[in-house]
């Protein structure tokens, strides 16, 4: 089994696994039985240095932790928050739940695409903004809502996108 | 611009709480800033810790929360008490995993964040407490990953809670060991799921494990593993300080079902928000908090809470929100969370929204689930177009049938029926308005 990985990582895409992530993901196994528990928390590791998370980081993280690589693809794979094609710098994720519906997401929706050139699952062309649909934020109180990277923010009308996305360069 | 940065909060002002009335919020802050571990202590904060450990038995434990009857807050219902009970402990057995989950996702549910921002100790408190009923050695708490700022909270709060010995080795000078992890997850809505979260903690894809056996039996790496939910475990210190019986005395003549609940409304109405009343509280009375509907529209229906319960009409709403009454109406309790509808809107849409949520969010791994949600979005999109063709709705209510329990493996198909169907059979009129020519026919 090894020999078949080895050319696999040489092959990867010229990727390196950035010394301080391997070791931040050699401190997150610490935390399970397993280290395949790791892998969801060394991809997301990965993706915050490179913003996605490329071929080759499958195969350094799955020898990182000793695992098949097919184990932590079928794991990056699964994950909605797990970006495996290049995103933009930003990524919005607009709730489009049963409040935000009853709310107003629609048309927000349609403002925020219009105004990007993109629909769920693009990215700009100047690599500024992906926009993704996203369950429920928990923010319902605020709907309708929608989340510009770690930011959340509530009661989002059309009028507010232009100044909201302006602290986004 | 009305858009904002989101804070989490609760209507109640600290003047109106007290801990013998208000044992989740008793402690938040007016500031809406995190309660540190200085002012949790403060407040006695980690009290019942040292009440409880090397003072009672986990036996002991168990039997008072079995007496006071704590139903799984995130919307299952089950008795915390009961499955503690059921956990596999002994000295032949070894020690496993207290899991919280934290992976509110639900559809119209924002009570957990609260707590995890605001109040992280009241959270890592019954978690030892349920680590030590359990006999686990470990805890984790299962967060969503896009609860950013709850992340920040209880990172902090677990540090905090270390450094002064509420975590680590010999707990209080109690002999009893266990410490916490946080694990937060890269979305999808099925982790919420118990076991489909259990594989997701083993860095696995999230698909549901088959029951039996049942995570108490063997969970996580095949040891004995508790998953409660994080309101379910604020609820665990009081219990333990005051007794089943003043539990049990919280909701009154409300409600079988003891203590109180985190309580919200959000949807068409003018006051949205969260508010800890006692279980059983009447739906009307929390419609009344809320101010009634925007722009003075009717009500139409309401989900009691989440996207995975049933609508009920405007003359339910007299009935107490409890499991019980609830579930005998035909919907479920679910998060307690209400969200409601008013008469303009199009129930059709909304359904449609509702199960292609569901057709989104299933994880792929048994038929009914992964084939038959995205079968009625078709069908919900035709009849929202007006082009539905006869017998569509007996579709519907056939592909709502074959979702139904012991048909999948979880219940994330039986959550995205109970909307679908209770949708038809309140507003098949609606539905039938979407057949081909009925609008024309003056339908």
């Amino acid at each position: 089994m090894r020999e078949n990985l080895e050319p696999l990582a040489s092959d990867g895409d010229g990727f390196v696994l950035d010394p301080q992530d391997r070791r931040a993901i050699e401190q997150e196994r610490r935390h399970y039985e397993q280290p395949q528990a790791a892998c969801i928390e060394a991809l997301k590791i990965v993706q915050r240095r490179h913003g996605w998370v490329p071929d080759g980081a499958i195969v350094a993280i799955a020898e990182t932790l000793g695992i098949g690589p097919a184990s932590v693809e079928g794991v990056a794979t699964f994950y909605s928050l797990i970006f495996r094609q290049p995103v933009g710098r930003h990524v919005i994720l607009i709730c489009d739940s049963s409040v935000c519906f009853l709310t107003g997401f629609e048309p927000l929706h349609a403002a925020l695409a219009g105004q990007l050139g993109i629909d769920f699952g693009q990215t700009t062309d100047d690599g500024r903004f992906t926009l993704l649909p996203a369950c429920c934020l928990g923010a319902c109180d605020g709907a309708p809502a929608l989340m510009i990277d770690d930011d959340t923010y509530a009661t989002v009308a059309a009028e507010d996108l232009a100044t909201l996305l302006e602290a986004y360069p | 611009m009305t858009a904002t940065r989101y804070r989490s909060r609760l209507h109640q002002a600290g003047g109106e709480r007290r801990l013998e009335t208000h044992p989740l919020t008793w402690w938040l802050r007016d500031d809406g800033e995190r309660v540190d571990l200085d002012d949790y202590v403060a407040k006695d904060g980690y009290g019942v810790v040292r009440q409880v450990l090397g003072h009672q038995t986990p036996d002991a434990v168990i039997e008072t929360l079995k007496a006071a009857n704590i139903r799984g807050r995130g919307g299952g219902g089950f008795s915390a008490g009961v499955k503690w009970s059921l956990t596999l402990k002994g000295e032949e057995v070894p020690r496993g995993y207290l899991v919280c989950n934290a992976d509110e996702m639900e559809p119209g549910t924002f009570k957990d964040r609260l707590l995890l921002e605001q109040l992280p100790h009241l959270l890592l408190e019954g978690m030892i407490l349920g680590g030590y009923a359990n006999a686990a050695y470990y805890g984790y708490i299962f967060l969503r990953g896009e609860y950013v700022a709850a992340a920040q909270a209880l990172e902090r709060a677990i540090e905090e809670a270390r450094a002064a010995g509420w975590l680590g080795r010999d707990i209080a000078g109690s002999g009893f060991d266990f410490d916490i992890a946080l694990h937060t997850g890269a979305g999808r809505y099925i982790c919420g799921e118990e076991t489909a979260l259990i594989n997701s903690l083993e860095g696995q894809r999230a698909n549901p494990r088959a029951k039996p056996p049942f995570p108490g039996q063997s969970g996580a790496w095949g040891k004995p593993t508790v998953v409660n939910n994080v309101e379910t475990l604020c609820n665990v210190p009081a219990a333990l300080r005051f007794g089943a019986d003043w539990y049990q005395g919280l909701s009154g003549e409300r409600s079988d079902d003891g203590g109180t609940k985190l309580y919200g409304v959000s949807g068409q109405v003018r006051r949205t928000g969260l508010w800890e009343l006692p279980m059983g509280t009447p739906a009307g009375e929390l419609l009344d908090r809320a101010g009634g509907l925007r722009d003075d529209r009717t009500l139409k229906a309401w989900l009691p809470g989440g996207g995975s319960t049933g609508f009920l009409l405007p003359e339910h709403l007299d009935l107490a929100l409890d499991f019980d009454t609830i579930g005998k109406a035909g919907s479920r309790l679910g998060t307690g969370l209400l969200t409601l509808v008013a008469d303009d809107q199009s129930l059709v849409a909304l359904v449609r929204n509702l199960e292609e949520f569901f057709a989104r969010e299933s994880c792929g791994w048994c038929t009914p689930c992964r084939d038959g949600l995205p079968w009625a979005v078709e069908l919900l999109r035709a009849l929202e177009r007006g082009e539905g063709q006869p017998g569509d709705i007996e579709r519907l209510e056939a592909l709502a049938a074959d979702q139904g329990p012991g048909k999948t493996f979880c219940a994330h198909a039986p959550g995205a029926a109970m909307p679908l169907a209770s949708a038809i059979h309140f507003f098949r009129d609606e539905f039938a308005r979407g057949i081909a020519g009925a609008r024309e026919e003056g339908g």
